[in-house]
């Protein structure tokens, strides 16, 4: 009992420690409730007196976030699977098939992955609008595809390092080709991985903000980010429109949290240490 | 992330004797992924590194000018001084997430794991996390209205509890728009750190902890000789990733102050975008971001030598 009191004091200073973190949170929804009259006779600090969510409504309207969330949807919806795709049919080569030079290989991977996006963002500004592709979903979901899936490669790979050849010989006896024994064989084995990068490379594409800042200027084809981001930057919003923005913009992000969290956990231990 | 990929590499070559398996035809896989790095990111990033040796304004054809944009870098002012800005964010986002972050997963893993069972401990984690899978400009957006200089909430607050003469205009004073800053990536970055020494804790021979706390070793001391030497590896990745991040910092800069006021907030990364698409001078931000990526490619060759370092030990 007595070692046990003396673990409160740090218990009570982690929850304070938690709570600090979630505050800026908590604040911003109690506002993004709050009619602007109140806001502005009462000040950010107040409890509100009912829920008022017209100003949330407002802001949706005016920035046609139904649109805004689509995009997001569909662009990294679509970089996860295909990043996968990806990462995968490269990781077979390196991690399974241990193809010449694969050190080198997969040294070339990892630079990709570090390279800033700075140092690509002009030219690739550059060569979509000469492609045509500029200011389309398609030319972010490009991009990312393969930034995502140089970290994908990276990770699948020194998985499927480990994976047991006995199965993959075995299957070869029975007169498996190669092609079959990735999709039948090692895809359904390494499922939990897939799943990772796949919860990963949707959320790291939600939140890009720059190349998607350059490539996605008409409002049509903007992210959440970089609506919100834009608008901000203009400093266009009054108080109540700040909230209902950042509101919005905190709740995808909160529902994938609770979702995902697991796998978000899982993922970095699987990342990080192995 | 890396700790992993030496070691394999290794017991790959002890594999690679074995004779007369046509492993080559694997290569097919990789035509796709290799086609999709040279269109996207091989061509692009030769592309930056030739222009950054022109005049180039993004239109009509470029004149080679060699090495005169590094030149007038190292003469720029405002240059040096974004890259100052980058050293304190890389103590924003790497050095303090870091050590706060060892000790919070500590005390986690130690303290409350426990005494109080693991269902505090995935809910204090999951707090500590939760500004991490937020959009960077989503939490821009939360600070500067927390931080607004007229009705923000950090000024109200410091008005409500009789602090009236500390409050600031956080982002709009060249003095302190800085560290604003900084202490919003503090924020945001903590969550990873944390996250990732608690999966490396639970590697730790909990027998190492007993028989040290038998010898008589407190907290501190069995942190310091136990735990830190044992999560090494950790520690690298993590100050390497955090470094680089902090090298690229963008999202936050734009949303929060526009490397304003006065250029006090400048980051390379944002002062690339302007000189880019502001200014123009294709050239010129392309030797900036070039220079960039040079540091950032340096210091992950560095970071994986050591965790690789770390990893074998």
């Amino acid at each position: 009992m007595s070692t046990a009191l003396r673990r409160y004091p740090v218990l009570v200073a982690l929850c304070v420690a938690a709570l600090f973190m979630v505050v800026p949170f908590l604040i911003v929804a109690v506002n993004a409730v709050k009619s602007p009259a109140e806001y502005s006779q009462n000040g950010p600090l107040s409890l509100p007196d009912g829920v008022y969510l017209d100003g949330l409504k407002d802001f949706w309207e005016r920035v046609d976030y139904s649109q805004k969330l689509f995009n997001s949807l569909l662009i990294s919806g679509a970089v996860a699977v295909l990043a996968v795709i990806l990462s995968v049919l490269n990781a077979y080569a390196i991690g399974i098939g241990r193809i010449k030079g694969r050190t080198w290989v997969l040294a070339f991977f990892v630079l990709a992955n570090m390279l800033p996006q700075e140092a690509l963002v002009y030219p690739i500004y550059y060569l979509s609008k000469e492609a045509g592709l500029y200011d389309t979903r398609l030319s972010v979901i490009i991009v990312f595809t393969v930034i995502q899936a140089a970290f994908g490669t990276y990770l699948l790979s020194s998985v499927l390092g480990q994976f047991p050849r006995e199965i993959i010989e075995a299957a070869k006896i029975d007169g498996a080709d190669k092609w079959q024994i990735l999709w039948r064989i090692v895809v359904p084995v390494s499922r939990p991985t897939i799943g990772v990068l796949l919860v990963f490379f949707f959320i790291w594409t939600w939140n890009e903000f720059l190349l998607p800042l350059v490539m996605l200027i008409s409002n049509d084809n903007q992210t959440v980010s970089v609506a919100l981001g834009v608008l901000q930057g203009q400093r266009l919003m009054d108080a109540t429109m700040t909230n209902a923005a950042a509101l919005l913009g905190v709740l995808p992000a909160i529902v994938f949290f609770l979702l995902f969290q697991r796998t978000l956990t899982r993922g970095i231990a699987v990342g990080a240490v192995k | 992330m890396t700790v992993t990929v030496e070691k394999r590499v290794t017991s790959e070559e002890t594999h690679a004797g074995h004779p007369r398996r046509p492993r080559d035809s694997y290569a097919l896989f990789l035509l796709p992924g290799v086609l999709a790095f040279l269109t996207v990111i091989v061509v692009p990033f030769l592309m930056n590194t030739g222009v950054s040796f022109t005049d180039w304004q993004g239109v009509g054809s470029p004149s080679w000018t060699g090495l005169a944009n590094y030149r007038e870098l190292m003469d720029d002012s405002e240059f040096w001084e974004s890259f100052r800005h980058s050293l304190f964010m890389v103590l924003a986002m790497a050095a303090v997430p870091t050590a706060v972050g060892l000790v919070l997963a500590a005390a986690l893993f130690d303290y409350i794991g426990k005494h109080f069972g693991s269902r505090i401990v995935a809910v204090l984690r999951a707090c500590f996390y939760l500004p991490q899978v937020l959009p960077i400009a989503v939490a821009g957006i939360v600070w500067s209205w927390i931080l607004a200089p007229t009705d923000g909430s950090l000024n109200e607050l410091l008005k409500a509890v009789g602090l009236s003469s500390w409050r600031q205009d956080w982002l709009g004073d060249p003095d302190i728009a800085l560290y604003s800053v900084m202490g919003v990536m503090v924020w945001v970055q903590l969550g990873f750190p944390l996250v990732i020494f608690m999966a490396g804790l639970q590697r730790v021979d909990p027998q190492l902890h007993e028989a040290a706390e038998l010898d008589g070793a407190g907290w501190w001391r069995r942190f310091w000789h136990i735990t830190l030497p044992q999560i090494r590896p950790e520690i690298y990745v993590v100050l390497t990733w955090c470094t680089i991040a902090a090298l690229k910092v963008f999202g936050a800069v734009y949303v929060l102050t526009k490397g304003g006021p006065g250029g006090a907030t400048n980051v390379p990364s944002y002062f690339s975008f302007t000189t880019f698409f502001e200014k123009t001078q294709v050239g010129y931000g392309a030797a900036i971001s070039t220079v960039l990526t040079v540091i950032i490619l340096a210091l992950s060759l560095i970071g994986l030598k050591l965790q690789t370092r770390a990893g074998t030990a």
